[in-house]
This record gives C-alpha cells, sequence and structure tokens, in this order.
C-alpha cells in the first residue's frame, strides 16, 4: 500500500514534468508576448529593457530552466499582464469554477442515476428505448449553443434568470460562494445547467447500461431466489456493482469540467478559470497558461488517484498493487 | 397436511418462450410430484428444459418467458395464483434453489455475511446478531471452518467448492421444505463434486426437505436420487423409481443415455453416446420428438406424439415402441 502509493507519486512527477516541457515548447512557440506588451509607442531602448526585464531575450532553454527553478520552489511565474503570481491568479478565480462544476456534476448524478437505474430495469421497454434514444441529444448538443439558447429563453424572453456573472457571493472560510445568497443561485442557475445536461445524459446512459447488464447476472437470479425484496435487490446488488463505472467517469468528468468548462464560462461571462485561460491566451500571458496547464495536470493526476482508492474501497477485488512490471 | 400429502405437485408445467416468430414450449406439459425427504432427479441433455422446469417452480421465467399452462401446489398451495410478493415470501424461506456456478451466484462486491443474513432477514423479523449467528451456523454444516471470519469476507476469496458450499448453507437458512438445485456439482472439479454430493445428501437426511437434483449426468442422480425423471424435448419421456429406470428403461432414450455413461463402457472402446444432438425450441420435429435419433422409430413416431403409458407401479413413459420390461437389465 505505501509502495504503491509511493509508485503513484513519483508517476505523477514524471507526469508534471513531462507536461511543463511540452506546455513551454507550445507556449514558446505560438508568438512573442512583447508584441502585444510593449505599447506601440515605445523607443527600441525602451523595448528592449522590457524584453530584458521579462527574460524574453534569453534562450528558451535558459526560461525553462529558469521557470524549472522557481516552480520547484512553488513559484509558477508572474502574469505579464496582471502583475500578480500566475498561481494565486488561477486560484483566484478557481472557487468559481469549483463551484459550478460541483453542481453541474451533483445534479446530473442525482437526475441520471436514478433515471438510468429505471430504464435499466425497464430494458427493452418502449419508454425505455425512447429515454434512451432522448439522451444521445443531451451531449450531442453543443454547449455554446445550448448556453445561447438557455440564454435566449429564460434571460431575454422569460427574463427569469440572469445572463451574466456570479452575482453576490458570500465568503466561507475566506473563499467567495454565490450558492449562500439568492443572487448567486439565480447566476449559477443557467451555466450548471448548461454544463450539467450532458453530464446528465452520460451519467443516464452509463448507469442503464450498467444496470440492464447486472440485472441479468446470476447474483441477481440468487438474490431472487432468496427472497430477496426488489428494492433491496436494486439498492445492495445492482447499484453497488455499477458504481465502479459510474465514479470512474464523475472522477473524470470532474478534473475536465474544471480545467475546461471554458466555453460555459464565457457563454455566461462567469468568472472562472477557464475564461481567465481563454483571456491569458489571446495576452500571450505566458506564465498563466503555463502555470494553469501545470495545475489542470495537477487537478488530473489527484482525482485520478483518488478514483483508484475510490475503486478500492468499492470493489473488493480490487487491490492497491504496486506494478512491478 | 397429512405426511404422505406430496411437498411439490405439479401438473401439465408449461413454459414458452416468445420470439417474433411465435412461442415456444422449452417446458411442454409436464408433470412432477415430490414428498417430503424424496430426491427427485431431473436428467436430461442441455436444452432438454430441465433448468426451466426448476426455475419455473419459483415462478423465476423472465420475459420472453411465461408460464402458460399448469398447476403447480406447493404444500397445498397453487403457486401460480401467487402474486409476487406471494412468491417471494416463499423463495428463500420454504422454497430454496441452488444454482449451476458457484463463480457467478454470489455477489462479488458483497461479503457472504451479508448475502446470508440478507436471506435471513428478508423473510422474517430477526435482529442482525441473531441473523449473524445462523448464518455461521449453517456454514458450519457445510464444512466450512472459522465460519464467523468467514462471514467478513468476499466471494473471491472462496475456492468455487467454498462459494457452492455458501450457496447451498444460504439455502439451507430457512429449513426449506423443497430445495431445487439445478446442476450444482457441474461447474466443480470430480472430486469436489464428490464431496458436495456427498454433503448434500446427508444435509438433505437430516432436515428431511425434499430435493429435486437437476442434472445431465445420470451417474450423479443414479447416486442420490430416490426417482428418476428424464426429460427430452421439454416433456419428462420417462419416470419411475431409480432402480427400475436404471435397470429397466422403458424409453429408448433413457437407454441411450445410460449407455453413455463412461463408467459402464469397457475400456479400450469408444465410448457410446445418443446420436445427434437435442432438438432446439424452433425446430422440434412432428410426432416424437425424439423419432430422428431413435434407432426404433417406425412410421407412426414421424407422425403421431406418443401417448403416455404407465405400469402398475407408477412408472411411465412416453413411446409408441417402449423397449421391453427387462430387456436392457
Amino acid at each position: 500500500m505505501a509502495l504503491f502509493v509511493l509508485q503513484r507519486l513519483l508517476q505523477s512527477i514524471a507526469v508534471l514534468f513531462a507536461v511543463s516541457i511540452a506546455i513551454f515548447l507550445a507556449v514558446y512557440s505560438v508568438g512573442n508576448p512583447a508584441d502585444l506588451l510593449v505599447p506601440p509607442d515605445a523607443t527600441q531602448a525602451e523595448r528592449a529593457a522590457m524584453i530584458a526585464r521579462l527574460g524574453l531575450d534569453r534562450p528558451v532553454w535558459a526560461q525553462y530552466l529558469t521557470f524549472l527553478g522557481n516552480a520547484l520552489q512553488g513559484d509558477l511565474g508572474t502574469s505579464f499582464v496582471h502583475g500578480r503570481p500566475a498561481l494565486s491568479l488561477i486560484l483566484s478565480r478557481m472557487p468559481a469554477t469549483f463551484e459550478l462544476v460541483f453542481w453541474a456534476l451533483a445534479i446530473a448524478s442525482a437526475i441520471g442515476i436514478p433515471i438510468g437505474l429505471w430504464i435499466g430495469l425497464n430494458d427493452g421497454t418502449r419508454t425505455a428505448r425512447a429515454a434512451m434514444t432522448g439522451s444521445i441529444l443531451g451531449y450531442s448538443i453543443p454547449s455554446f449553443w445550448k448556453g445561447m439558447v438557455l440564454i435566449l429563453i429564460f434571460a431575454v424572453w422569460l427574463q427569469w434568470l440572469p445572463a451574466a456573472g456570479r452575482g453576490e457571493t458570500v465568503s466561507l472560510l475566506g473563499i467567495p460562494l454565490s450558492f449562500l445568497t439568492l443572487d448567486g443561485l439565480r447566476h449559477m442557475t443557467l451555466p450548471v445547467v448548461n454544463l450539467a445536461i450532458p453530464n446528465i445524459a452520460l451519467m443516464i446512459r452509463l448507469t442503464a447500461a450498467g444496470a440492464a447488464e447486472a440485472v441479468h447476472q446470476d447474483y441477481v437470479r440468487f438474490a431472487r431466489a432468496k427472497g430477496v425484496r426488489p428494492k433491496r435487490i436494486v439498492r445492495r446488488h445492482v447499484l453497488r456493482n455499477i458504481l465502479i463505472p459510474i465514479v470512474t467517469v464523475l472522477g473524470v468528468e470532474f478534473g475536465s469540467l474544471i480545467a475546461f468548462s471554458t466555453i460555459t464560462e464565457t457563454v455566461f461571462a462567469w468568472p472562472g478559470m477557464g475564461r481567465l485561460l481563454i483571456t491569458s491566451i489571446y495576452q500571450l500571458d505566458r506564465p498563466v497558461v503555463v502555470a494553469y496547464v501545470m495545475l489542470v495536470t495537477f487537478i488530473f493526476v489527484a482525482v485520478n488517484l483518488l478514483v483508484d482508492f475510490t475503486y478500492a474501497a468499492l470493489d473488493p477485488r480490487v487491490k492497491l498493487v504496486e506494478n512491478m512490471g | 397436511m397429512t405426511d404422505n400429502s406430496p411437498v411439490l405437485d405439479m401438473r401439465g408445467l408449461r413454459t414458452v418462450f416468445h420470439d417474433a416468430a411465435g412461442a415456444w414450449p422449452a417446458v411442454d406439459g409436464i408433470d412432477l410430484t415430490v414428498h417430503r425427504g424424496e430426491v427427485l432427479g431431473l436428467v436430461g441433455e442441455s436444452g432438454s428444459g430441465k433448468s426451466v422446469a426448476g426455475f419455473s417452480i419459483l415462478g423465476l421465467i423472465d420475459p420472453p418467458g411465461e408460464i402458460t399452462d399448469g398447476q403447480v401446489t406447493f404444500r397445498g398451495q397453487d403457486l401460480r395464483r401467487l402474486d409476487e410478493e406471494g412468491l417471494r415470501r416463499l423463495r428463500g424461506a420454504e422454497l430454496a434453489m441452488i444454482f449451476q456456478d458457484p463463480l457467478t451466484t454470489l455477489n462479488p462486491v458483497l461479503t457472504i455475511g451479508e448475502q446470508m443474513v440478507e436471506a435471513i432477514t428478508e423473510h422474517a423479523d430477526v435482529a442482525p446478531a441473531e441473523a449473524r449467528r445462523r448464518a455461521a451456523e449453517s456454514l458450519e454444516k457445510v464444512g466450512i471452518t472459522s465460519p464467523r471470519a468467514r462471514l467478513d469476507q468476499y466471494p473471491h476469496e472462496f475456492s468455487g467448492g467454498m462459494r457452492q458450499r455458501v450457496a447451498i448453507a444460504t439455502a439451507l437458512l430457512n429449513n426449506p421444505a423443497l430445495i431445487i438445485a439445478d446442476e450444482p456439482t457441474t461447474a466443480l472439479d470430480v472430486t469436489i463434486q464428490g464431496q458436495i454430493i456427498a454433503e448434500m445428501q446427508r444435509l438433505q437426511a437430516e432436515s428431511g426437505a425434499a430435493l429435486i437434483w437437476i442434472s445431465h449426468d445420470l451417474g450423479v442422480v443414479a447416486e442420490l436420487a430416490d426417482r428418476i425423471a428424464v426429460m427430452y424435448a421439454g416433456r419428462i419421456v420417462e419416470t419411475g423409481s431409480t432402480d427400475e429406470v436404471l435397470d429397466r428403461p422403458r424409453h429408448p432414450y433413457t437407454k441411450g443415455l445410460l449407455e453413455s455413461v463412461p463408467g459402464d463402457a469397457p475400456p479400450g472402446q469408444g465410448l457410446r453416446q445418443v446420436p445427434g444432438a437435442a432438438p432446439p425450441l424452433s425446430a422440434r420435429p412432428v410426432g416424437c420428438p425424439f423419432h430422428p435419433r431413435c434407432d426404433r422409430a417406425t412410421e407412426i413416431c414421424r407422425r403421431e406424439e406418443p401417448a403416455r403409458d404407465a405400469d402398475p407401479s407408477g412408472r411411465s413413459w412416453l413411446c409408441h415402441h417402449p423397449l421391453d420390461d427387462g430387456a436392457a437389465a
């Protein structure tokens, strides 16, 4: 077990290291930030001074080594544009994104898993097949279009909900949160729904497929032959067995939504990490982009580790064993 | 209820499977009777309908399957008139079943203890500690050592034979009046097979439960059963006491099965077998369903289904040209 953790940590460090090289080279090749940062009326000397101050005159490997050295001490660079440490800039946007993703996935699970179970248990009936087909729509409709339609209906026509921003926030343990105020909730509703819809569909399909398979397993039949009530069969025998893929997908979705809810955040002008990434790319704010990718990689690695641990808790056959190969 | 009224009395049971082309009878009007303390061997090839017959008794037939006809009287109660909840109350309580493959019978993510305890608590208001005590006791009865510790383990921590013992212990928890064992030793090693059969014999004798042992293996059934019913293509083609059926088979199919038991073949000689294969549900021949494989078949066999014939001892068979009494002794 201890060896397993150690091995996974070493793997994680290797992944972070590889990603850092890739992203550094990628960002370097996108364009020269000096072109955007230096005012057009600056003299040649002023321009040169600025480039030197930002370290952009040094060769790429030298820049990378400086970055690596600083990164090992927890400093992922300072934003060219904002003049603040990139990491703290990103982290300040994180609660907003986190809140959005958390509620979107909570809603997706709360709605998707029961519906999926129902479909799986009524496999083959007309309603079940219709629901299964309908769920394809849920994740096929592009996010930006769905977001705009939501705005059009609920913000423009009906004028029930605001279309943009986070609304009023309340600070809980120093973290600003929207869901604790009515105004914040109203602002959250549309972006959360927009993020939740494809995930509801995903949960439905995943749960339905798993349940439809599980109900035909011998252990379900044996439970019935033991006289176990249908409710208990579903809750203990079926659901326990299909939780494993559900947890995996939730983990992966959590990571990718934190990292890439960019479109939803852009459409709803939600001040989260995704929007920061987009603006930083436009402004060639290299340190922010690099720090962002590093952070996202870290989150993915951490979530995957967490999913592995959850496996072991859910499936007694899974033992966390170090890979000797 | 007097002692000689049967535990289970089944009349004309018919279970069909529906598909786009129609309804195919997997079990085509069979009669079965089992008394207290009796072991009935239900024998047949794969696809003969023997497992479907077993599941039909418990009412565990899912669509596209459907029980369409017949009476299943269990301890004086017609099971076909019971609703799902009524059947559930009987299943696992008075009417227990053991499945073929112990590797898939137990839920892999729940402890043995939970899976045994639920078989008790779903039927009676028993405190969890008491239910656990009974579960451990039952495990001990089937020869599992340190049963209390084993209750907290998961199925994958048991071998195949041990898992089948767990399934048997689970089936015995509520002292059922009838146990249906659907090929419970088929998936096991031969040595384990013998142990499980001996174990079942002992437990059944102790509890006085009636036992229906479903098997394709006449050898196994010969060891265990008081009476034998041979199934072919959804019907019971021959039934009678074990000794009589084995010593003097009347139906050519029974004789064929007996001759294909490997133990009886002289060494060095090829094994006898019944030529051909059991017809699929959708292609049962007209007339006697066995005629294409039967060396005694004549014109009438291809045209007409045989009617049931019986002798005074309670033996009966379905054949136009039954073997003579004593022909194969």
